[in-house]
């Protein structure tokens, strides 16, 4: 390959991306993408960012090769890259930890958050507990309901958390919200986004924030293996933890670089949130890219059992490999991730995520694609902890009538 | 109204609304522009209740467009929109609504709406059904001139007025960039925030509007947050038109049409003779 495909810094990858907001932000928009460039350049915030990776969230994340959950995936030899690992349980702490050191730079005092599974939410919350900043989580009120340990664990990290009670009640309305906040109280707030999506700098911020993950993967696999993984795959939601773990390969054409995408019900039905599969470009949250739309340019509701997934956009950067067919994506149903989940539970002794449960799913197919020869790297991006309780329902693992009290 | 004429340089049309709002201030107040969304509470009633905005002294319509994540509109506006949304709000209800509006009253009526929308439908195609609708052009509040190409082309082209936005923290640069790309007026957002009634104007918005003066504006309109007689004399003492939204759409939905009617005979009385009854202007 002539051209390197790591060098994309925005507004736009190819024909997505871009900064589609009222002008009252866009003040707010160029101050963090003049700050966030002199940052990058600035040896003190790389060291520092490394510091707290090293003795804050313990970088690097190990990788743990899977043989037993492997005999399922037609024998090809499986390695996760334990994101699941980090301090508060996801890959969600690398991007936060980044923007609220950027935050710290440019002097604001308050930060702002969106969250769907909570993950970011209390990877946020728990940030801003370190570096003594104020913090207000936005959250759609289904997803405060059905991740609600997550909800409290934010409160103890002393933010606040709004509950979202407009349009379907998710992340994508919990992120208006946060950007009318935005709006509001921009001079002394800072929009720690959570995924590669939004607009310009957000997607190719978060993206160098999470890239972190497939540098240490790539390298860790080359020293366990002696080669390249054949495939890396990931789950993808607004899309940082593959974003994060295909960054290091872009420009390695022969690992085949699989995002799964959340099939809901089924990708062919009306209730999943399969982006890139079924959805069509357009505007969503500030970016051109992929998003599910009615015919008049309205946003469809998405629907997964992951509160993580459940978004109907993606990120622009996503958009453009998909276009160039440097990446491919795939849907994954409920019932597969689940099945996977418990999978993994059984055969190794890792309870993932229901999110990164899409990857294992989709691991499992691609596996038997190509064979027992093929070596596959994939990222698990969060713990399952959380997800105990839709675990418990759906599994019907719940003694009847028990409560914890 | 012959005689006076907003020309814009790139066009060479005439903007209705630009020349309605010189022919305003001509006569010593500003224009009252005001805001109601498409299907709210039904189609009919809001066509009916736009009608009756030209008819109580309203002097330019601006006319939303329901929009699933409508990232500037406060909680008023949000729920008017979702009901219309979820009464089955389509596109074409918009172009309904401008023709059966324009049909009845003459006044011009700019449409408001999120990007999306217009990308999925085309923005020539957009241009042309608005143009035949009779429509006078775009308020485009998630679209800012850097990304809006295709939109200027569509403008430029259909003669089509559009509006962007200018905020108290836009550098001077982009002040610029505001006021040559938009035709018809300047939105100038009084305050860093969303739509919704607010007890005070902040006086950013005159510190705002003295700033488009200085790099050429001539038709800068103040909106967001304001909802009295009072507010809208105070900023026609400045500005060139003042633009009401939320306060309307709660009329409408706490009292309907007969109520939207009397607060925007309030407000048009406060766009129209700014002076003090005993006293000259004091700037
Ligand atoms: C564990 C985990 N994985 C994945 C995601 C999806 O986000 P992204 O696609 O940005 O990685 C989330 C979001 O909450 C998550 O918690």
């Amino acid at each position: 390959m002539s051209t390197s495909l790591r060098t994309e810094a925005g507004p736009y990858f190819g024909d997505f991306g871009g900064r589609f907001v009222p002008e009252s932000l866009v003040a707010a928009l160029d101050e963090l993408t003049d700050e966030y460039a002199i940052a990058r350049q600035d040896p003190a915030f790389a060291a520092e960012l490394m510091e707290l990776h090293r003795s804050y969230t313990g970088r690097p994340s190990i990788i743990t090769e899977v043989p037993r959950f492997a005999a399922h995936a037609g024998g090809a030899r499986i390695i996760l890259k334990r994101e699941d690992l980090n301090h508060t349980g996801s890959h969600k702490i690398n991007n936060v930890l980044g923007q609220a050191l950027l935050t710290k730079r440019i002097g604001k005092s308050r930060v702002i958050a969106e969250t769907g599974a909570g993950q970011h939410g209390v990877a946020a919350a728990t940030a801003a507990a370190l570096f003594g900043l104020d913090c207000v989580v936005y959250m759609g009120e289904v997803d405060t309901e059905r991740q609600a340990l997550n909800v409290a664990r934010m409160r103890l990290l002393g933010a606040e958390v709004v509950p979202v009670k407009t349009g379907s009640r998710t992340l994508k309305d919990a992120i208006n919200d946060a950007m009318r906040d935005w709006v509001t109280n921009v001079g002394t707030t800072n929009y720690m986004f959570g995924t590669v999506a939004g607009p310009h700098p957000f997607p190719a911020m978060v993206r160098d924030f999470q890239k972190i993950i497939g540098e240490e993967a790539r390298q860790q696999v080359l020293d366990l293996t002696g080669r390249l993984p054949d495939a890396v795959t990931a789950c993808v939601g607004g899309g940082s933890n593959a974003m994060g773990i295909f960054h290091a390969f872009l420009d390695d054409p022969e690992v085949a670089l699989v995002g799964y995408e959340a099939g809901g019900d089924g990708a062919e039905t009306l209730r999943h949130a399969a982006t890139i599969t079924k959805g069509r470009p357009g505007i969503l949250h500030g970016a051109r890219s992929f998003l599910l739309q009615d015919e008049d340019g309205q946003t469809v509701e998405s629907h997964s059992i992951s509160a993580g997934l459940d978004y109907p956009g993606v990120g622009p950067e996503h958009a453009w490999l998909a276009s160039i067919g440097r990446a491919t994506y795939l849907p994954v149903t409920d019932d597969e991730a689940m099945s996977a989940l418990r999978l993994l539970s059984r055969t190794e002794g890792i309870i993932p995520a229901i999110e990164s449960a899409h990857a294992l799913a989709g691991t499992l197919d691609l596996g038997k694609q190509l064979g027992p020869d093929a070596t596959i790297l994939v990222n698990l991006s969060g713990r399952g902890d959380k997800d105990m309780e839709t675990a418990g329902r759906y599994f019907d693992l719940l003694d009847k009538g028990a409560a914890q009290v | 109204m012959s005689t006076e004429t907003g020309t814009h340089p790139t066009s060479g049309m005439t903007s209705t609304v630009e020349a309605t709002i010189i022919r305003r201030r001509s006569e010593g107040g500003g224009a009252l522009i005001g805001y109601l969304p498409v299907g709210f509470p039904t189609l009919t009633e809001s066509i009916d209740a736009a009608v009756a905005l030209a008819h109580s002294g309203v002097d330019i319509i601006e006319l939303g467009l329901p929009y699933t994540d409508p990232v500037m509109d406060g909680p008023v506006i949000q729920a008017a929109t979702q009901q219309a949304l979820a009464n089955g709000f389509r596109l074409r209800h918009g172009f309904e609504a401008v023709a059966a509006i324009t049909a009845q009253v003459n006044v011009p009526v700019l449409v408001m709406t999120y990007w999306n929308p217009i990308l999925q439908y085309g923005a020539d195609r957009f241009a042309d059904d608005l143009v035949a609708a009779g429509g006078a052009g775009l308020i485009t509040p998630d679209l800012i001139p850097d990304d809006a190409a295709a939109w200027m082309g569509a403008s430029t082209r259909t003669g089509l007025d559009r509006v962007f936005l200018a905020a108290p923290s836009s550098s001077d640069d982009r002040l610029r960039q505001a006021v040559d790309a938009s035709r018809g007026f300047v939105y100038a957002v009084s305050t860093m925030g969303i739509t919704g009634a607010r007890g005070d104007v902040d006086s950013a918005a005159r510190v705002l509007v003295d700033r488009l003066r200085s790099v050429g504006s001539t038709s800068a309109c103040v909106g967001l947050g304001i909802s009295t007689p009072e507010q809208v004399r105070e900023i026609l003492a400045y500005a060139d038109g003042a633009i009401v939204g939320s306060a309307l759409v709660k009329a409408l939905a706490d009292g309907g049409v007969p109520t939207l009617a009397a607060l925007a005979r309030d407000l048009a009385a406060g766009a129209r003779d700014l002076r003090p009854a005993s006293s000259a202007p004091t700037r």
